[in-house]
């Protein structure tokens, strides 16, 4: 929190109890100021709330253990059809959320240690090449599985599971306190919401234990960790398999708001959306991710909001659409990222568990 | 009997291709250490290209014969996908060659998706048909065994190129220079050789070849459209990592066993799965054999063994 108030540009640095509470008050009424434009957007928000989860995620992996994995998506499609499996008329299983979100994360985790078990001895490119290939596998699997026995229900996907329930609490329902209603998008913003700070809490504990300095000391040199006694074989497991647990979580909470899924949504595109959110926003540093992944589904929804009319306007008709202005957005943050700013928006500093030490050497 | 042969034949031609577009990858690899995630952007580039000019003759030249045609559309396309990845290098590459190894992969990515959608926003989304101006009436050398006239042209093509290239590396003083650059930059620019010209014309090279490629892997299938280029891109990378990274013979050997192993499995897969998987799992022994051989022989089939870069 308090680096994210550092973050931002001028006001973070002169008045931090300002920026501080202001950031915070964003927070909270954000899903009520996006209400204003429409229903959509807060749909946007709650996706970005999605989006952040995974690239928190995926920073865990190419952040944190300098590890890039082009298949970080196959997590998020365990997870979201391990929801579609247990959750959905498909098998007509209907089990509680407190069962299936820690299965999936748990499936997810496996299939992570299962891939990367052999794979975790390549150098930097080739395990890229080879996560890649796993995702596609997990994706060819996911789009051919209805045959010959129906798992997957082919291409087409599963429809109809069930949403969030609480306590009995369906999220996917209007709440009302007297006249007071809340709609649905409303209450799944914050439910995400939690989820996310929780995720935030423990990705920054982690970065700031043995584990997380572990990791750090690998990703910058892997022969001086090793020298210092560093499992890294250990290590990178145990970045996979976490990073892999947050895409199972995602993957399940998708799967609920979205109400399908299917293989389409767990496309090669969509490994190198969160990516390029990761890049974008700075390798290694959860506020840089957060606000890439916040950045990075915003600017393509407010595109689609702007250019299109835009285009119809100046052309006539639409010559570049939504889908496309996406994927290039996508390519040159990624390109331009890495040609002007390698270290992204909100570049990591090095982090030590006791700044207070730091703080005292240097007079 | 006929199915393993036919089976043989169809591996050999794909194999063919995938060994042309695999020599791309090897080469910028042997001399950067660079994966080069665009190269199979370069051959979708090159079929849309080709294809595109053959509109074009269509309507200024309707009445040239099909070879010409080919040549004419070959003429353009090489020297556009050239262009491509001279321009690549110059503008992506060159400025990341000491940035930390993360970040020239990343770019590479980005360049290949930069490229498909520009390629969308070109042809669009839709699948042209690729017009088959090299007969496609199957010839019978053996009973139950069909070969096309296209079929034996991508062979021999690919075949007379690999050949060129290897002259090319081996007798030539460019290939000499490459050689050089590969194995040392900095020794190889003391010794009076132009290593940014020569990465350069590495590209170059690598991009005309997987022009050629993508003709011809258009022209086998009938088929062009903006995202083709990705698995073969894929596939070919997974033949000169099969081959032995950075090592030519590696990348031609690793296509044609790439080849042969992908339609040996679609033709026997659904034997050998009792019935459960079907050919719609083609795809997935490239991803399979990558893996395996990462794990088992990272160095490939042909590659001597290199200690890793820390």
């Amino acid at each position: 929190m308090n680096d994210l108030v550092a973050s931002i540009p001028f006001l973070g640095k002169r008045h931090p109890a300002v920026a501080r509470w202001g950031t915070l008050a964003l927070i909270i009424l954000a899903p009520i100021l996006a209400g204003y434009f429409g229903r959509t957007w807060i749909r946007v928000l709650d996706f970005a709330l999605l989006y952040m989860l995974l690239a928190l995620g995926l920073n865990l992996v190419v952040g944190f253990a300098g590890l890039l994995d082009l298949g970080y998506i196959a997590f998020y499609a365990v997870g979201a059809y391990t929801w579609a499996f247990l959750a959905s008329p498909h098998f007509e299983l209907h089990w509680p959320i407190w069962a299936i979100l820690p299965l999936g994360a748990g499936f997810a985790a496996l299939a992570g240690i299962i891939l990367g078990f052999p794979v975790l001895r390549l150098r930097g490119d080739y395990l890229a090449i080879v996560t890649l290939g796993f995702g596609e596998i997990v994706r060819i699997f996911l789009n051919n599985l209805n045959y010959p026995v129906n798992i997957t229900n082919g291409p087409q996907g599963i429809n109809g599971l069930d949403p969030l329930v609480l306590f009995g609490w369906d999220l996917s329902r209007t709440l009302r306190l007297g006249d007071f209603q809340i709609h649905s998008l409303y209450l799944y913003y914050y439910f995400f919401l939690l989820c996310v700070a929780g995720a935030v809490i423990l990705i920054h504990r982690l970065q700031i234990s043995r584990i997380g300095r572990a990791w750090a000391a690998m990703r910058d040199d892997e022969l001086a960790a090793k020298a210092i006694g560093i499992d890294t074989r250990a290590m990178k497991l145990l970045a996979f398999s976490l990073g892999a647990t947050f895409g199972g979580v995602a993957g399940g909470l998708f799967g609920a708001f979205q109400g399908f899924v299917s293989p389409e949504s767990f496309s090669l595109m969509e490994s190198i959306a969160v990516l390029t959110m990761v890049v974008f926003g700075g390798m290694g540093n959860i506020v840089g991710v957060i606000v890439g992944a916040l950045a990075l589904t915003f600017l393509p929804e407010i595109l689609r909001h702007v250019a299109v009319p835009l285009q119809q306007t100046l052309f006539g008709h639409v010559i570049l659409d939504p889908e496309v202005l996406r994927m290039l957005l996508l390519a040159l943050a990624m390109i331009f990222m890495m040609l002007w700013k390698p270290a992204g928006l909100v570049p990591a500093q090095a982090r030590y568990s006791r700044p207070g030490l730091l703080a005292r050497e240097r007079p | 009997m006929d199915i393993l042969l036919q089976q043989i034949v169809n591996g050999l031609v794909v194999g063919s291709v995938y060994a042309l577009i695999a020599l791309g990858y090897t080469m910028v690899y042997g001399i950067l250490g660079l994966i080069n995630f665009a190269h199979g952007e370069v051959l979708m580039i090159g079929a849309l290209t080709a294809l595109q000019t053959l509109g074009v003759l269509e309507r200024i030249a309707p009445d040239l014969g099909p070879l010409a045609q080919l040549a004419i559309a070959l003429g353009v396309a090489v020297p556009v996908c050239m262009t491509l990845g001279f321009l690549m290098e110059r503008l992506a590459y060159r400025r990341l060659r000491n940035a930390p190894r993360l970040a020239p992969l990343i770019t590479a990515i980005g360049v290949s998706f930069l490229l498909q959608t520009v390629a969308m926003i070109l042809w669009g989304r839709n699948y042209h048909t690729f017009p088959q101006l090299i007969p496609t009436t199957p010839l019978e050398p053996v009973s139950g065994v069909f070969i096309t006239p296209v079929q034996i042209t991508i062979v021999v093509v690919s075949a007379l190129m690999m050949a060129g290239l290897l002259v090319l590396v081996n007798r030539t003083r460019l290939g000499r220079a490459m050689r050089a650059t590969a194995e040392n930059h900095r020794v190889a620019s003391l010794m009076g050789v132009d290593v940014n010209a020569i990465i350069g014309a590495t590209f170059v090279i690598g991009a005309g070849l997987a022009a050629v490629a993508g003709v011809m892997f258009a022209s086998n299938y009938g088929i062009a459209h903006y995202a083709m280029g990705f698995l073969p891109g894929l596939k070919a990378f997974t033949a000169a990592v099969l081959g032995g990274i950075g090592n030519l013979g590696g990348a031609m050997l690793g296509g044609i066993v790439l080849g042969l192993v992908e339609s040996l499995g679609a033709g026997y897969i659904e034997h050998l799965s009792f019935g459960f998987l079907n050919s719609s799992y083609q795809d997935i022994f490239a991803f399979i054999i990558l893996g395996l051989v990462l794990i088992f022989r990272p160095t490939g089939l042909l590659g001597e063994r290199v200690s890793d870069r820390a």
